[in-house]
């Protein structure tokens, strides 16, 4: 099962958070991640966060999707 | 092949194979929980359905499954209690807004979803709720990708690795496949230039003739996979052996309930008799979930088969081959031969 | 009196005649209306357009409107979608024994409210109360008689090749906003639904261009099922951008959170036009001038290309076919 959808954490509650994307907000529950601070990505799943985006490479692999996405505009 | 029903719908929705050179074939494999769920349990769980002060809870994907002579939906318009809820938690919630009833939540999904499962006992188990059941029907990817391989019935090249399970797992559950197997494997998110980069990434390691695990989504999974949500999987279930539609039985591949957890779990606490499982005529469903046939060579697709009238769970499924089909097929495939 | 409906409510006798004359004539007052006659009675000459629609959505108050603004607006755009001018509007009430009279009185203001922007009157109503448990709270039935101006011309099956395709403003807003108040899916956001009457929309939409050839809505089904609906009748096909398609960010984030897709999910507030390919962009301008169109963008056109179907040219390049809806909007979890 796949859909797993990048989500903000906005506020922390023992093993809840309060998270949020482009103005939708959701509780989910943060057992799969304990430590998860307030401001990181997460992955959220069915009401669960199955894991924390890492920034870090997310940027790199956004900067590999950019030089493929010019280079397909090029065809 | 991927091995992910997030990517069928994806790689269909965006037009991968359109953008992909002739030179590169995509097989469906068995990626969708929902069609890879054995007939005889599905009609398991409709029998539990119809039992008196039962609230059946379900993901929306299976509740129009048609099983042997019925399906959720059916039941429910008969007047069974059967409810789609988003998350496990949902299922808990009812069960303690319900205690005269007992509510059995039926657990499909691969290692994306186990964890969430795990989870929801231990919950109920902490709050105490004792009408909480789950009928468990999660499935392990990395062994039926062993069984499909290991059958030498299709053969492949490289293999799409599964984006959210990974998150789970990690990448070292694939590596006997390249080792054992020589076929390339690389994990994908669900972007379509995500899906591009793992398919260049796959055709280079074949180019090379050097196959590996790559991991092509590091920003979600990293090679030792989530050990918190492992560690609850570990403690909630044991892995045996599953019955997959269209494969069979698969060693190693399901997950039970362990005997500590005994009282949540749906088959010890009901019994429910069975009619013999039927498949439909004509579905090649089966052919279909393990990549052995396209959905345009079945010949009830789009004629009798459609997603109003699903005759098998690849059309009903959204995460299905046909229903990805049939909803985003080319001009050229939606003809109907 | 007392504060919910009874089954008394409903028999014809004294609490009949107490509902109609403090629950709904007060707010609805009009001279046809107040006759309290069997039937109403108005003149018209022309050629009359005729509607009917049942509402029964869940949850009955949602953000950005309720049943009742929905009964209204409902009708009144499936008049307008034909050309035709709004006049008169009958409204039958099923309600469950029990049903609030509080949310009643809610609803029927709304009603009303509805009623003054769109410049119709209801003329006729009917309510009924039926046992606990045989209705969910409230069914409503509307009809509408509307006037099509001479010379007006509007079909589903008008549509021809060259000709473009219109759409008033984002899709999928009044879908997300009545499951974001659903049990179960539990997510919130700042979004209202878009009902709204778009028959002045319409009226200045037909001043710009006499060579508006289709008008229709996109409810239930969504966009997709519209566009397939008129493909299918006019016998033709269509071309759309999905570029170009208008979506807000928070309908994109919870139909990715739901695993819905924004063309298929209702909005109540919208419409596609088709129209000559000359006069298209001064009708989007016209459109724009309008609070209900000014999102409106262009989103593709007609060809004499695979009749019947649409085709949707995706963002990454490819095309690719859209259907209309089979099944039911399901939130998908994989």
């Amino acid at each position: 099962m796949c859909l797993a959808v990048p989500v903000r954490i906005v506020s922390i509650d023992g093993d809840t958070a309060e998270t949020e994307i482009a103005g939708v907000r959701r509780r989910v529950s943060i057992a799969f991640t304990p430590e998860v601070k307030v401001g990181d990505y997460v992955l959220l799943h069915t009401g669960y966060a199955i894991g924390v985006i890492d920034e870090a490479e997310a940027e790199e692999t956004l900067k590999l999707l950019e030089e493929i996405a010019s280079l397909s505009e090029v065809h | 092949m991927e091995f992910c029903g997030g990517h069928t719908h994806a790689i269909l929705r965006y037009g991968i194979r359109q953008l992909v050179p002739k030179t590169v074939e995509m097989r469906s494999g068995p990626g969708c929980p929902v069609c890879v769920t054995a007939t005889a349990d599905l009609d398991k769980a409709i029998a539990l359905a119809h039992l008196p002060d039962v609230i059946i809870t379900t993901f929306g994907d299976m509740i129009r499954v048609p099983g042997s002579y019925s399906s959720l939906q059916k039941a429910k318009a008969e007047g069974a209690d059967v409810r789609i809820v988003y998350s496990t938690i949902d299922a808990v919630e009812i069960a303690q807004a319900n205690p005269k009833k007992s509510v059995i939540f039926v657990g499909i999904g691969f290692e994306t979803t186990a964890p969430t499962i795990a989870a929801s006992i231990l919950k109920a188990q902490q709050d105490k709720i004792k009408n909480f059941y789950v009928l468990s029907l999660n499935k392990l990817t990395p062994p039926v990708m062993k069984a499909l391989l290991d059958s030498g019935k299709i053969k492949l090249d490289g293999i799409v690795c599964p984006g959210h399970v990974s998150v789970i797992i990690g990448s070292h559950p694939y590596e006997f496949i390249p080792r054992d197997h020589r076929v390339a494997c690389v994990i994908s998110g669900f972007e379509p230039l995500d899906i591009l980069l793992c398919i260049d990434k796959l055709v280079e390691q074949i180019e090379k003739s050097e196959p590996k695990v790559e991991i092509a989504y590091p920003r979600g999974v990293k090679p030792e996979g989530n050990k918190k949500a492992l560690q609850l999987m570990e403690d909630v279930f044991e892995i045996g052996e599953a019955n997959w539609r269209g494969i069979g039985i698969v060693p190693q591949s399901g997950l039970t309930i362990r005997e500590k957890y005994e009282r949540f779990n749906a088959d010890k606490a009901f019994s429910v008799s069975l009619k013999p499982p039927r498949e439909p005529k004509g579905c090649r469903c089966g052919d279909i979930i393990r990549g052995a046939a396209m959905p345009l060579e079945c010949k009830l697709f789009r004629k009798v088969c459609t997603p109003e009238s699903p005759v098998g769970p690849c059309m009903v499924s959204s995460e299905g081959a046909c229903a990805a089909y049939y909803q985003y097929g080319t001009l050229e495939n939606s003809q109907v031969t | 009196m007392d504060d919910s409906i009874l089954l008394a409510h409903g028999s014809g006798g004294k609490l009949s005649h107490e509902l109609v004359e403090k629950q709904f004539l007060p707010f609805l007052a009009n001279p046809a209306l107040n006759k309290l006659d069997d039937s109403a009675i108005f003149e018209a000459s022309g050629r009359l357009a005729f509607t009917t629609d049942g509402y029964v959505v869940n949850p009955i108050f949602f953000p950005g409107g309720d049943i009742g603004k929905l009964a209204v607006c409902g009708t009144v755009n499936d008049l307008a979608m034909n050309g035709a001018k709004p006049q008169y509007l009958s409204l039958s009430a099923i309600i469950e024994e029990g049903f609030p009279l509080s949310e009643l009185a809610k609803i029927v203001k709304s009603i009303k409210k509805a009623a003054d922007e769109a410049e119709v009157n209801i003329i006729a109503g009917d309510t009924k109360v039926v046992n606990r448990g045989q209705a969910d709270k409230l069914f409503i039935t509307t009809s509408g008689v509307g006037i099509i101006p001479p010379g007006v011309d509007i079909s589903g099956a008008n549509a021809r090749a060259g000709d473009k395709v219109l759409l008033s403003g984002t899709i999928g807003d009044h879908g997300i906003a009545v499951m974001s108040q659903r049990e179960g899916l539990r997510f919130s956001m700042a979004l209202d639904s878009d009902c709204a009457p778009l028959n002045k929309l319409v009226a200045q939409m037909l001043e710009a261009s006499s060579n508006i050839h289709c008008l229709r809505d996109p409810t239930r089904g969504g966009l997709a099922t519209t566009l397939n609906e008129l493909a299918r009748q006019s016998k033709v096909g269509i071309v759309v951008d999905e570029a170009k398609i208008p979506v807000k960010e928070e309908v994109k984030a919870a139909c990715e959170l739901l695993g819905l897709d924004p063309l298929y999910v209702a909005n109540e507030g919208k419409l596609v036009a088709i129209a000559d390919p000359a006069d298209a962009d001064k009708i989007l301008t016209q459109m724009k001038k309008n609070s209900y169109g000014r999102d409106a963008a262009i989103i593709g056109e007609v060809t004499t290309e695979h009749p019947g179907k649409v085709v949707m040219k995706t963002k990454l390049g490819p095309s690719r076919i859209v259907d209309m809806l089979s099944g039911e909007l399901l939130p998908r979890i994989c």
